[in-house]
């Protein structure tokens, strides 16, 4: 066990948790956009930035990627993280003025739109976080979707932004995404995600379009159970 | 040095000469863009199933370096530098005639495939500013008046 105070209150944290992770056992809540429980963190929207004090010398971290040590003071609201967080927010706003999530989550936290920073609407809501392309690779496990180019103009999609024959329709990507930048749209017994149109199946119960065929196959393969199996929703079987 | 005509083939053959470990992607992908002068489609196919690496991986690697190209580049690359040195030196001001000599913009390939034209963020040799390069020549000290000849030596 590791002996930390996060806000004034001593805490005692299982050793290699990050920040994050101790503070929010504590109830103590952070800010953040870019942190999944399911996923590996990549401390790439910033958000989550803390101040940590060791011995008398101080500075901010991504409380999602910096794990706990022993003996340090962590702030998560003094008037350097307010600052800080601000800047981000409003950077955030910056890029992606047309996103709700970031929208609210800038209202929530009182920052406004700074005309120092010109709004970008070329980047539609996603700010680059990684967490469709790691859920698509790690949890999902067909790697049809990634980033293409860099600096300015990256930009996540399939390769060669062309209907990708790996992808199964899934939608984690869509759900997992935390700006709501992902497109899909199921209407009936068909779905669309990323430039591609999925058939649906009906449950073999109910006749409700549950998921798409693309999908049950490949859980089929992967998991030996039959095809037949898994044509019954989830709330009929 | 010219295009190559893609085929199976040579595909193989450029992929076969690298061990088929994920490390081994830059340096397939960099005998590729030499050989071909940009990376096709069924090239980064096949480096993938080569290393098992999904093609949204080798594609992200593709796409992220300068040096790899994924439109088919001319015969010769010109390379304009539009570091900081060649900029103050006026850079841009070759570049401007470098368009219009070849009659494209910056990023496109003569009608012939004979040249692809390029800006780049220094070469490395400041002191030679402002330098433009045309395969693996560095012309120094440039000066629009001679863009012409030198173009027509490559144009043989
Ligand atoms: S689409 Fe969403 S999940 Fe994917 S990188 Fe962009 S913001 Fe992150
Ligand atoms: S939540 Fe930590 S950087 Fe995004
Ligand atoms: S700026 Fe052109 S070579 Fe460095």
């Amino acid at each position: 066990m590791v002996n930390l105070v996060i806000d004034g209150k001593k805490i005692q944290a299982k050793e290699g948790i990050t920040l994050l992770e101790a503070a929010r056992e504590n109830g103590i809540d952070i800010p953040t956009l870019c942190s999944h429980e399911s996923l590996e963190p990549s401390g790439a929207c910033r958000l989550c930035s803390v101040e940590v004090t060791k011995g008398n010398r101080s500075k901010i971290v991504t409380s999602c990627i910096y794990t706990v040590e022993e003996g340090i003071k962590v702030n998560t609201e003094s008037e350097r993280v307010k600052k800080v967080r601000k800047l981000i927010m409003e950077l955030l706003l910056a890029r992606n003025p047309d996103s709700d999530v970031i929208i609210e989550l800038a209202e929530k936290l009182g920052v406004k739109p700074q005309k120092r920073f010109l709004p970008d609407h070329d980047k539609g809501k996603c700010i680059l976080c990684r967490l469709c392309i790691k859920t698509c690779e790690t949890i999902v496990g067909v790697s049809a979707i990634g980033f293409s180019s860099r600096g300015a103009t990256k930009i996540v999609g399939t390769p060669f932004d062309e209907e990708s024959d790996v992808c199964i329709g899934c939608g984690a990507c869509a759900y997992v995404c935390p700006t709501g930048h992902i497109q899909m749209e199921t209407t009936g017994d068909t779905r669309t995600i990323w430039g591609r149109t999925f058939k649906m199946t009906a449950c073999n119960v109910c006749g409700r379009y549950f998921a798409p065929e693309d999908q049950l196959k490949y859980i089929s393969q992967k998991t030996g159970v039959p095809l037949k199996e898994l044509s019954t929703c989830t709330s009929c079987r | 040095m010219n295009t190559q005509k893609i085929t199976k083939n040579k595909i193989k053959g450029i992929i076969g000469r690298h061990e088929a470990e994920k490390t081994s992607l830059i340096a397939i992908l960099q005998d590729m863009q030499n050989e071909f002068r940009y990376l096709p489609k069924e090239a980064l196919v096949a480096v993938g199933k080569h290393l098992d690496m999904p093609l949204a991986r080798v594609y992200e690697v593709a796409t992220f370096y300068n040096a790899f190209s994924l439109k088919p580049r001319g015969r010769y690359l010109v390379e304009v530098c539009a570091g900081t040195a060649c900029h103050v030196k006026g850079g841009f001001n070759l570049l401007a005639k470098l368009e219009r000599e070849l009659k494209i913009e910056c990023g496109q390939t003569t009608k012939d495939g004979t040249f692809t034209l390029e800006q780049v963020r220094c070469l490395g040799c400041c002191s030679l500013a402002p330098v433009v390069r045309i395969d693996n020549d560095i012309h120094a000290y440039l000066t629009q008046d001679k863009i012409p000849r030198i173009l027509k030596k490559y144009r043989k």
